[in-house]
């Protein structure tokens, strides 16, 4: 039930803000990548899906 | 090919809308009343009206425009654009009307209980565990329908958007189940299951993100969604989007410790949540220079349309807000601005001028639009624009002066080395600056008022499209991506991987961030001295709770000298192992409580409750008639002391059979002591238990130190 209690020590808490900094890194230079992979086609087919208007047809 | 017919509703987007207007009415409407509140005191009616004071209007306000407001705002985004971008209609519409009322239901509850004095006591997440039930059950029901919709949709590919609404929703899933851990004492009280630190911890660490994946996130998919629609061209960059959108929910998730810089949190804690502070900058600028570029070589339109200016402002704005965060995030700023009016003013650029000129340019564009007509104004849209942008300017500047002014006076010794100013003097100079606040956000009120008339005369200008019609091919079965991007389409096309991978980004941060905090016991250290509460001090503690004196008082003393000089020793994390909640607080105005207890006798809190201007000329707390005449609920003690005992608190065994005995010799002691400075009171009175959990507050820590002596 108490949250405090289940580990008296932890060695080195220090490496969490490492490990989270790299973490990062690693993931932003990943997305980086697939971005630079991406189809041109592609994109211009999403980038315009909220310019796309029905056919409005007034009921 | 074979083209599918089916239609777009608009009748659930159109609720939505009328409900994020009326609603963003009324929290800016108790925002205007609050802050007069502020600077005259005499308008808190404590006399007449117990429920509408400063400590319980503030979280009204605070939820009705976050969740209310903007969670409406949201909502009207997500039932008009998700349809049009997948190509098919919401997945039930029994569903969408459930979610739509639910909604409503769940901020009728939060108004009337947040005003009745019921509340967990942990900002922005205030609401009672029967309603921290509702919401989950409602956020269900609004995920199934979207996960629905993206499941039967006719377009392959989904719009960034739509990631934006889903990384949204799942985060604010977490936070919400996380924080709301809580133990229930009975129908309407419960207490938080974490305690001090860690219940700081968790609850800045969803604070933070509720800004981020309530106010932030999902507008920005609104923005992604709208901003191209108004000004007829698409975002300046697909490829940024994407950059921004998964550098800031991997970024913003650790960033919560900067709420929390030199307090009682461990260090190492504090550093992780300033540095991911500062890398915060670049994609939510990469985000905001996205916007802007997007209407590159359209600024004529800018001039002429305002639903482009509201955006520009809002976009704008935003880059504001998410320059300062990161600056207030850097420790030598931050000792300026924790618990002072520049964090008040942070937030409301935010507000006001992100979200709330986000959703006046949503409004002005979407009205129109569902109405098959045009603005019956445009020039009131733009007034309203000027008024809006003078009401942010007229809020912001005062409280960014006062907060300075506050600061320089706050830290100001004498020669002597004396404090210069009480905090007496420092409040009453704040006056004007909180008179000039008001006005402020009256102005911006005014505006809002104006959008509502223009939108009304629309609507009756115009004829309602319940539904639009439209059709699409039905989705192939077989896909085969460009050799090119196999990598990116795999998950983009994968509605259900990007949740997952979304929840892993968010859940690493909050993992790698909470889990040493939770489980380590080094990182409390325990003071021996530290007890619990006796049961007259818990009763006294939830009064404390109940009436938002967290709202203006800080229990926590940072180690500076101007602080230790005015308040007392500086808090340890230790000293708090019992508190469930922690009242640490946000925001001083009123005095740091952290060492009060012993400080003044029973009779100065007697009199000062009973008229705070009497006892401290000038003093903006109300006053609190009510606590002098209700009775101490002793009905509630035993379950009480149940509940902190399940959660840890070390209360003796069968400590509940004799609880209250030992309530009423502890109330009678300083009904006693009260009575040697004539004043007569009942000893049952809940003024006798509040005044029990002042005298005990931050006292454990100074026998510790005779003990050591």
């Amino acid at each position: 039930m108490k949250f405090s209690t289940y580990l008296e020590k932890i060695h080195g808490v220090s490496i969490y803000p490492i490990i989270s900094l790299i973490l990062f890194v690693s993931f932003f230079v990943i997305v980086t990548l697939w971005i630079m992979r991406l189809d041109k086609k592609q994109i211009e087919h999403i980038e315009n899906l909220p310019l796309e208007e029905p056919k409005i047809n007034q009921l | 090919m074979n083209l599918e017919k089916f239609s777009y509703d608009n009748r659930i987007p159109k609720l939505f809308a009328i409900a994020c207007i009326f609603w963003g009415a009324v929290g800016m409407l108790l925002g205007v009343v609050a802050a007069f509140q502020l600077a005259f005191p005499a308008l808190n009616f404590a006399e007449y009206l117990p429920n509408f004071t400063f400590g319980r209007l503030r979280p009204v306000h605070t939820n009705a425009v976050i969740f209310a407001f903007v969670g409406n705002g949201i909502f009207t985004a997500v039932y008009y654009a998700l349809p049009r971008l997948l190509k098919t209609p919401m997945w039930s519409n029994k569903l969408s009307k459930i979610h739509f009322w639910g909604w409503q239901f769940i901020i009728l509850c939060a108004a009337v209980t947040l005003l009745l004095g019921f509340t967990t006591g942990k900002e922005y997440a205030e609401l009672e565990w029967p309603i921290d039930i509702l919401i989950t059950l409602i956020w269900v029901v609004f995920g199934i329908n979207m996960f629905g919709t993206i499941l039967t949709r006719r377009e392959r590919h989904l719009y960034v958007a739509i990631w934006f609404f889903i990384g949204s929703w799942v985060t604010v899933a977490m936070l919400h189940i996380v924080n709301s851990f809580e133990f229930p004492v009975s129908f309407m009280k419960s207490y938080s299951w974490y305690a001090g630190v860690q219940d700081a911890l968790v609850q800045w660490w969803y604070g933070h993100n509720a800004v981020a994946f309530f106010l932030t996130t999902p507008y920005l998919g609104l923005m992604y969604y709208f901003l191209p629609k108004a000004a007829g061209r698409p975002i300046y960059s697909y490829r940024l989007s994407i950059v921004h959108f998964w550098s800031l929910i991997f970024l913003y998730i650790w960033a919560g410790p900067h709420h929390l810089l030199y307090t009682a949190l461990p260090d190492w804690a504090q550093s992780l949540g300033t540095a991911f502070s500062i890398m915060l900058i670049l994609p939510s600028w990469g985000g905001m220079l996205n916007g802007l570029f997007t209407l590159r070589g359209a600024w004529d339109k800018v001039r002429e349309d305002p639903v482009l200016k509201f955006f520009v402002v809002a976009v704008t704005c935003y880059g504001m807000s998410t320059f300062e965060g990161p600056m207030l995030s850097l420790k030598n700023v931050n000792a300026i601005s924790h618990y002072s009016d520049w964090t008040v003013a942070h937030v409301h650029i935010g507000a006001l001028g992100w979200n709330g000129f986000l959703t006046f340019g949503m409004m002005y564009w979407l009205i129109p639009k569902m109405f098959n007509t045009t603005l019956y104004s445009k020039k009131m849209a733009s007034q309203h624009f000027w008024i809006g942008t003078l009401g942010i300017i007229l809020y912001a500047i005062p409280m960014y002066w006062n907060a300075f002014k506050s600061y320089f006076m706050m830290k100001a010794f004498t020669p002597e080395g004396q404090l210069q100013y009480t905090f007496l003097d420092i409040m009453q100079t704040a006056k004007p600056f909180y008179i000039v606040r008001a006005i402020g956000g009256t102005i911006f009120l005014i505006g809002v008022f104006l959008m509502v008339y223009n939108l009304i005369k629309t609507a009756k200008k115009g004829s309602f499209l319940a539904t639009e019609d439209a059709e699409a091919p039905a989705l192939a079965k077989e896909y085969i991506a460009p050799k090119t991007s196999i990598w990116h389409s795999f998950i983009e096309r994968k509605p259900i991987l990007l949740l997952v991978l979304s929840l892993i980004v968010v859940g690493i941060g909050g993992l790698v961030e909470l889990i040493p905090t939770f489980l380590v016991k080094s990182n409390v250290p325990t003071l021996t001295s530290v007890k619990p509460y006796t049961p007259l001090e818990l009763q006294g503690r939830d009064i404390y709770i109940r009436e938002g004196c967290y709202n203006c008082h800080s229990q926590m003393i940072r180690p500076f000298r101007y602080e230790v000089a005015r308040y007392g020793e500086y808090s340890k994390a230790g000293e708090f192992v019992y508190d469930h909640p922690f009242q640490w607080g946000s925001k001083r105005t009123g005095p740091d409580l952290a060492r009060i207890g012993g400080k003044y006798k029973n009779s100065w809190h007697f009199n000062h409750m009973l008229d705070p201007g009497s006892i401290s000329t000038g003093s903006f707390m109300p006053a609190y008639p009510s606590l002098f005449e209700n009775e101490i609920d002793r009905g509630s003690t035993n379950s009480k002391i149940h509940a902190m005992r399940k959660m840890g608190v070390p209360y003796p065994k069968n400590y509940e059979a004799i609880a209250n005995q030992e309530l009423d010799a502890q109330a009678k002691t300083i009904a006693n002591d009260l009575a040697t400075d004539n004043i007569k009171i009942v000893s049952n009175r809940e003024i006798i238990a509040l005044i029990g959990y002042l005298q005990r507050v931050g006292k454990d820590l100074k026998s510790e130190s005779v003990n050591t002596k």
